[in-house]
Parts: C-alpha cells; structure tokens; sequence
C-alpha cells in the first residue's frame, strides 16, 4: 500500500532520518510524538511537498519518490484547515474535480456522500471565513476525500479545534474511514488520539522512529525510555541486570522473568505503585508476591479522587498515584516514612 | 486613548505629529488654492499641457504594466523560496530607490549608447533611448520597480504557502495553484503595487529629464515654465498634474477595495 524506506530529509536545524513505515491497505496508521519530533515533514514528504534526501516513497507498489504532488494521488489535511478563503464552502470541495479522475458521475455520488456524512448541506454556500473550527475541519475533508486519494494524510487534524469540536471530528474520522475504508496517516502528539483512532501506531521522537505496534502494545509494552516516558510511565530508572533481579541504584527489584546480563532501563507506571505504612498493617502481608521499597513521602497533591504522591526510596525519586481516599487513610504527610510495591509483572524490562 | 491629564511625553509627540502634518499638506493646499478658475481652464486648453500630463500617464502606466509582468513571478520566488544570496538579491531589487536620480538616467544611457554592445544591440533593432518615450519608460521602470516588487512579495507572503501545498494535493499543478489560490488572493497588493510604481514613474524627474527632455512628460513641462516664466505660470500645470494623478489613484483604490482576510 503506502512502504517508506530508508527516508532522510535534511533541513536547516531538523532532520529526520531513516523512516521506514508501512500502511496496509485501509489502516488507521498513527505517527505519535511530541511537537517538533518531525511528523509534520514526514507527512509533507509523502505528499511530495517537501524534497528527500533519500530513501524511496511507494504507493501501491509504484514508486512515486520522483513525482510532484498533483500525480500522486495522496490527501493532506492540515491543523488550520487551510481553506481557500475566496471560494466559497462547495468550491473548495470541488477544487480538485477538475484533475486526475474529473468531474465523473462517480465523484458527483463521492460528493454528496461526503456533505451527507460531514453534515455539509447546509453550508456549501457560506464562506469558509464564517465557518468553527470545526466546520472548517469537516470542509477540509471532504475537500481532501471527494477527489477518491489512495491515502489520507492528517497533520495533527484535532490540536487546533475547541475541545467539544475535537470529540466531534474524532468521532467523524472514524466514521469515514470505517465508511470509505481509506488507508490514513495521521499525526499527533495525543496519545489519547492514537489510542482511539490508531489500528497501528509509530512513536517518533527527534527525528527517528522509535517504537511501532497497537495501541495496546505500546501503551504496555514500551521498547525505549523515550516511548514509556510518552506513553505516562513517568517512573524509569537505568539499570544493571542480573538474572531475575534488577539493580537500580541502591534497591534491587525482582523481574518477571530472567533477562540476559547487562544494562538497560526498568519502568513501572505510578497507578501500579501500591503504597503502605504502619497503619495499614491489616491488608498488608510480607509473604506476598512483590517488591517494597521503603523510603519516604516528599511531596503530596491531591486532584480530585487521585493524589500524586512522591517518594524517596534511597536514590530513587518513585511517581505513585493513588485514590485520595487511601491517602487520607493513611494519613499521609510529607516527611512520613513509607513502603512501595511493585508487582513484578507492572515492571517493564528495555534493554 | 482618553488621557484625564496628557502626559508631557504624549502631548509632545502629538505636537510633532501635527506639525509634520502641516509641513506636508500647506503647501500643497497653498499651491491646490492659488492659481484661479480662470487660469486653471486657460492651462487645460493648452494642447502642449494636455499632451505632457497625457505623455506622463502614459508612459507610466506603461512602466506600471511592465513591472507587473516582469516583477510578479520575481516577487513570488522572493516570497516562496529561501536560496544563498537571496539578502543580496533583495538589497539590490531596492538600490533604485538610493540612487540619486540623474546619476539613474546617466547610467541608463550609458548602457544604451553607442560604446557598449548592448547599446549597439538595440540600436541595431531600432530602440534608442535618449529623447524617446521608451527612454522614458525605462526610467520610470528602473525607479518604480522596487515598488511594485515589495508590494507584490508582501502579498505573497500573507498568503500561506500550505494553500498552495493543499492545492497540488488535490491535483493542481505549481502554476494551476498559482492561478487559481494564490492569485485571486493577491491581486489587490498587486494592483497596490502597481499604483505605487506608476507614482512614483510619474513624480520621476532628475533621471527623466538626463534621458529625454523632449517629449516632455510633466514634471519637466512644470521645470520648464518655473525656470522660463516663474512660480505663478508653473503652478496651473502642477495643479492639474496632482488632481489628475490623484483622481486616477483613488478610483484604482476604490477598485482594489477591501482585502479579505486570509487565515
């Protein structure tokens, strides 16, 4: 469908270097990372809006590294919409009717699918200046769709809209692409977004890729700091292996299961962060399967049914979140002596 | 701003401001309201006066057209592209406007005389500069480009280059996202442009007069009769010089009329 290979772009101050991505046909494809990391220029590369330096583009087996934009029958819907301001909402929609396939009998039907699906009647004689955010957004995907591209690009469609908007064309993404079953590539720096929207996703950071999977894969499963730190793993420690146990610093937690001899990283998330302390005795047993780290309580903050407690364990500073209510349980202050445990399936092992 | 008390500070700029303002319109308002009815309807009936505001339009609405052709895709790839030199480039699309004006029109002929190849070149196909309304233009070309281009690529610039981008998604080529996005959202600067250029064409003295007195196009005429019969037989023909610059200028405004907004 959609094979990047080797991709190298090189700009002033930015560069992004060997991008291998691939896109089935009719994927939800997500490109997650944080502003800056490039996704933007990948996107525009693809488009062929932007040179490459290297490496080769393929849409449905056909090279199209070398082709201008026009003849490569991909979309691109951008952040701000980018509408045409001096054509009117239908003008804008037809903008490309004229190209490539024309103005058919077919892409009269593709038409009125799209303003039906988008909810767009009532609005093809307005001006796209009078338009939310979110009607703007809607205008730009039909705009994008009726002219039946292999694959749709989206840079970061959902940032610039107004939270209840954002929702809204969430849900209409996924609408369209169950219904005209296009392959899509989008990027955001919303984990949230990829999660809901994201058949496969691909984290990119400075540049270079860094992990690939489901969803669930990368939200469970992270391969690098980078990604876990993302994905709010927040807790990520260096650490030297040695069997099953792990040593960070000073406390050594014990694994799931052995790893080869070396160094690497551990990370666990706050919300698997159990804590304990003397009054608390009754629920808690040593014998239980686990790793306790003692150390002590250094900050506190409540949000609302969760706290966000900070820990002191030897030199390691440990993220635990944990229901308000256990908290004041607890009663939990600053300076308090506590216990953590880590189960040693919540620890995820990167080397 | 509503101030209960002016601070010293703002009440003397606004004390410069005015005076400033007086500098500018009282001689003009002075030199519009002497001359007398009688005067202003003698000079219109003189063909020679007709003819030197005519010939001043003409060529620079000549030199404006040029410079639209010539000067747009060039504005454009200032606006569009980043390439080594481009600072260079730029400083030198704006030397006109530095360059003492007689020292243009000798350069001007300098090029197109008999001692260098160019000027043999033209003189062969029949285009001679001194005393010739193409002398004129050239002129009024080379002092109002800069103008017009400045204009042109600000235009460019307020249009965001992801419209075009959007636009060669959907199909379009360069110059079909050029004419069909970008341009009907720039012809107004374009049009700003060029009254900018044929102003400052028609207001162009010191080089004109190097390269052709004769035909005379105004501001010579006007330099002529201060020089030959003083201040009071000169002022008529400026009058209707600026009444007649200005008319042209404001209907060309009001054609160019408010700019959409462009997100």
């Amino acid at each position: 469908m959609i094979r990047i290979s080797n991709l190298s772009v090189n700009l002033p101050g930015f560069s992004l270097k060997d991008i291998d991505l691939h896109v089935e046909p009719g994927q939800f494809f997500v490109l997650l990372g944080p502003t800056g990391a490039g996704k933007t220029l990948i996107l525009e590369s693809i488009a062929g809006l932007l040179p490459v330096d290297s490496g080769q583009i393929q849409v449905h087996g056909r090279d199209v590294t070398n082709l201008p934009p026009e003849k490569r029958g991909i979309g691109i819907v951008y952040q701000n919409s980018a509408l045409f301001p001096h054509l009117n909402v239908r003008a804008n929609i037809e903008f490309g009717l004229r190209y490539g396939k024309g103005d058919s009998k077919e892409s009269r039907q593709r038409f009125d699918m799209l303003v039906g699906t988008l909810g767009l009647k009532r609005l093809l004689a307005r001006s796209p200046l009078h338009l939310s955010g979110g009607e703007q957004q809607r205008v730009a995907l039909a705009r994008a769709l009726v002219v039946d591209p292999r694959i749709l690009l989206l840079d970061e469609p959902l940032s610039a809209l107004d939270p209840n908007f954002r929702e809204e064309i969430r849900d209409i993404l996924k609408h369209l692409h169950q219904e005209t079953g296009i392959a899509i590539l989008m990027v955001t720096h919303d984990f949230g977004e990829a999660r809901f929207l994201g058949q496969q996703i691909t984290v990119i950071h400075q540049g270079r890729l860094q992990q690939t999977g489901t969803a669930d894969e990368i939200f469970r499963r992270p391969t690098a700091p980078f990604v876990a730190r993302f994905v709010g793993m927040h807790n990520i420690y260096a650490a030297e292996f040695v069997g099953p146990m792990a040593r960070l610093g000073a406390n050594t937690l014990r694994l799931e299961s052995p790893v080869s001899p070396g160094s690497g990283h551990v990370a666990f998330r706050p919300e698997d962060v159990a804590l304990f302390n003397g009054s608390m005795n009754s629920d808690y047993r040593e014998d239980e399967e686990g790793n306790t780290l003692s150390g002590s309580v250094i900050a506190l903050q409540h949000q609302g049914v969760f706290s966000d407690v900070r820990i002191q364990s030897e030199d390691l500073q440990i993220r635990a979140i944990t229901p308000t209510s256990r908290v004041v349980q607890m009663n939990l202050s600053p300076g308090e002596p506590i216990q953590c445990r880590i189960t040693p399936q919540n620890l995820h092992v990167m080397v | 701003m509503r101030l209960s008390r002016p601070d010293p500070f703002i009440g003397l700029a606004a004390a410069c401001s005015i005076l400033i303002l007086a500098f500018i319109l009282l001689p003009l308002v002075e030199m519009i309201t002497q001359p007398t009815m009688g005067e202003m309807t003698a000079t219109l009936q003189d063909s020679d006066v007709r003819r030197a505001v005519g010939l001043s339009l003409g060529t620079a609405a000549t030199a404006g057209v040029i410079a639209l052709l010539l000067g747009t895709p060039f504005a454009y790839l200032l606006a569009r592209r980043n390439f080594p030199g481009k600072k260079l480039v730029e400083s030198a699309v704006d030397l006109p406007i530095m360059i003492p004006h007689p020292v243009i029109g000798i350069a001007l002929l300098s090029l197109a005389g008999k001692n260098h190849w160019i000027g043999r070149a033209m003189g062969e196909a029949g285009i001679r500069l001194m005393g010739t309304y193409t002398g004129i233009v050239a002129v009024m070309l080379f002092v109002g480009l800069p103008f017009f281009i400045n204009a042109a690529k600000a235009g460019f610039e307020a249009v965001p280059e992801r419209m075009e981008k959007v636009g060669r998604s959907l199909g379009a080529s360069p110059a079909g996202a050029f004419f069909r996005i970008t341009l009907p959202l720039t012809w107004r600067s374009m049009v700003v442009g060029v009254i900018m250029c044929m102003a400052r064409a028609i207001s162009e003295f010191g080089a004109i007069v190097i390269v052709a007195y004769h035909p005379m196009v105004a501001p010579v005429m006007i330099y002529e009769r201060f020089t030959a019969f003083g201040l009071k037989y000169s002022q008529p023909v400026a009058v209707w010089l600026i009444l007649v610059c200005l008319l042209l200028f404001v209907l060309l405004r009001l054609f160019a009329r408010p700019a959409k907004e462009i997100r």
